[in-house]
């Protein structure tokens, strides 16, 4: 039998008595690509919050295959770029290296691991802002430049919150065919309300509203 | 030139020049994580609950810097503490601590019988009166503050950035932002003696936004901080000197007039590219 990379059992959690999300059951296997839809305030960040190891459920349990549970989550993260400080000072170079700490094994040295920071780099077609502050990046690069923080660390599954907002069509488009690609190496868990973009590219659709409900797909 | 070699001949004067060393290279450092953090408000609250400190010390009669150490920490932790364990609100907590201080000082100075000669130059500062004491507490801070941001540079900027992720990648964020705010206190309360309690706030912050002006990366946004500085403690110092003015204004006088040339340095180039 094939297990899952992770499994959320029936988790329950509130903010301050009120409930958020209420047994919710969800497995995640290799190669999955899910798409979670829902309303905002539905607990869709909550629910990433807690796989993420932020926050603690009151009730219930996120387990990790066997081979995984040792050491840090196995988890790339793609945070919603609203919360972001665009007017700090730090370089592409250096926003892609910080996801290196996420690693469970670190990179042999700095050369290492600036190598394979400059290859995501490139891979993603930002070498040219490589030295650029943050804040100097079109909504796009600045997008690209996260996915690379995320890709850095080697992870099982990859989850983006809300990818898509702040950037055109084209580049949506563009980030989805790319998620397409990285979906043969990991699973990806895909947050976002834009329901069309999500049922077209995801294998599989969850609806999130406190609970978890499959999500029917017409294709 | 000559009238300047007389000058440095003076202890007090080399001193006060050491004071703006120290003040500039601290300062600047530790500015730029105050200001990239966001932490200007709670920087703010921090000194003025150090006098608390400082009339206290009068009080019982000891280093009145020490006491404005211990309140600087104490209170820049229950800052910290408030707004996290008991959810007042940030900005609520830091008002709480920064008059709280303020009260224990007024209080203590005025329980404290006979004159206080030196209280003004704790609320204005006195570049020239530093001691020999001061300026190598001074130092140990410094060397301190070189040591950690030598170690830890990348954790403290990946932390200052992007704090949630920096807590998802394992790093012990508290630990961190407990032990920066330690700094940032020390930091403040060491340089009050050069441009003085209501002043200090700004050796931490204008050097930084003119440094802004010219650089976007971390580094050299530290680097530049501690050069504005330099140009603006010593300048500031020396033009105090001649004219017989504060020295403690003189000196954010010069930080801001560097800032204000710098700006405008700025804009001109910039019209004359978009002419161009």
């Amino acid at each position: 039998m094939i297990k899952p990379l992770l499994h959320i059992h029936q988790l329950s959690f509130a903010w301050d008595q009120e409930p958020v999300l209420e047994d919710i059951d969800l497995k995640i296997f290799e190669n999955d690509f899910i798409g979670m839809i829902g309303p905002n305030g539905g607990g869709k960040t909550t629910l990433i919050k807690l796989m993420l190891g932020l926050l603690n459920p009151q009730k219930g349990k996120i387990y990790f295959r066997e081979d995984l549970r040792s050491g840090k989550r196995p988890i790339g993260y793609l945070p919603q770029m609203k919360n972001l400080d665009r007017s700090f000072p730090i370089t592409v170079l250096d926003v892609v290296r910080s996801g290196a700490l996420m690693r469970n094994q670190s990179f042999k040295g700095r050369e290492e691991e600036v190598s394979r920071a400059l290859e995501l780099i490139t891979e993603m077609g930002i070498s040219g802002k490589l030295h650029n502050a943050i804040g100097e990046l079109s909504g796009g690069e600045m997008q690209r430049a996260f996915l690379c923080r995320a890709l850095i660390s080697d992870p099982k599954l990859l989850i983006l919150d809300e990818p898509g907002t702040y950037v055109d069509n084209r580049f949506a488009k563009e980030i989805f065919d790319k998620l397409r690609d990285l979906n043969r190496q990991m699973a990806i868990l895909l947050v976002s309300h834009d329901t069309d973009m999500v049922s077209e590219y995801a294998k599989s659709v969850v609806y999130l509203s406190r609970t978890l409900s499959p999500y029917p797909v017409s294709n | 030139m000559e009238e300047l070699i007389e000058l440095l001949s003076y202890s007090f004067f080399r001193n006060a020049l050491l004071t703006a060393l120290f003040a500039s290279i601290s300062g600047g450092i530790i500015g730029t994580y105050v200001v990239t953090r966001r932490i200007v408000f709670v920087s703010g609250g921090i000194t003025h609950a150090s006098f608390g400190g400082i009339g206290l010390a009068f009080f019982l009669g000891f280093n009145p810097l020490l006491g404005a150490i211990l309140f600087a920490i104490f209170s820049a932790l229950g800052i910290q503490l408030f707004s996290h364990r008991f959810r007042v609100r940030e900005d609520s907590s830091i008002a709480i601590w920064w008059a709280l201080g303020m009260a224990i000082g007024i209080i203590f100075v005025y329980l404290t019988p006979g004159y206080t000669p030196n209280l003004m130059s704790y609320l204005f500062g006195n570049i020239l009166t530093v001691s020999w004491q001061e300026l190598s507490l001074m130092l140990v801070s410094l060397l301190i503050i070189l040591v950690v941001f030598r170690l830890f540079f990348r954790n403290i900027l990946y932390i200052s950035f992007d704090e949630e992720f920096a807590r998802v990648s394992g790093l012990k964020v508290s630990l961190y932002n407990y032990g920066m705010i330690v700094l940032v206190a020390l930091v403040l309360v060491l340089n009050i003696r050069a441009v003085g309690i209501i002043l200090v706030l700004a050796l931490l912050t204008v050097p930084q936004a003119t440094a802004n002006l010219f650089t976007r990366d971390y580094k050299r946004l530290m680097f530049f901080s501690v050069l504005f500085g330099l140009a603006g403690t010593f300048s500031g110092l020396f033009i105090s000197f001649y004219l017989n003015i504060p020295s403690g204004a003189t000196i954010i006088f010069t930080l801001v007039f560097i800032f204000g040339f710098s700006r405008l340095v700025k804009w001109i180039r910039w019209k004359s590219l978009q002419r161009n």
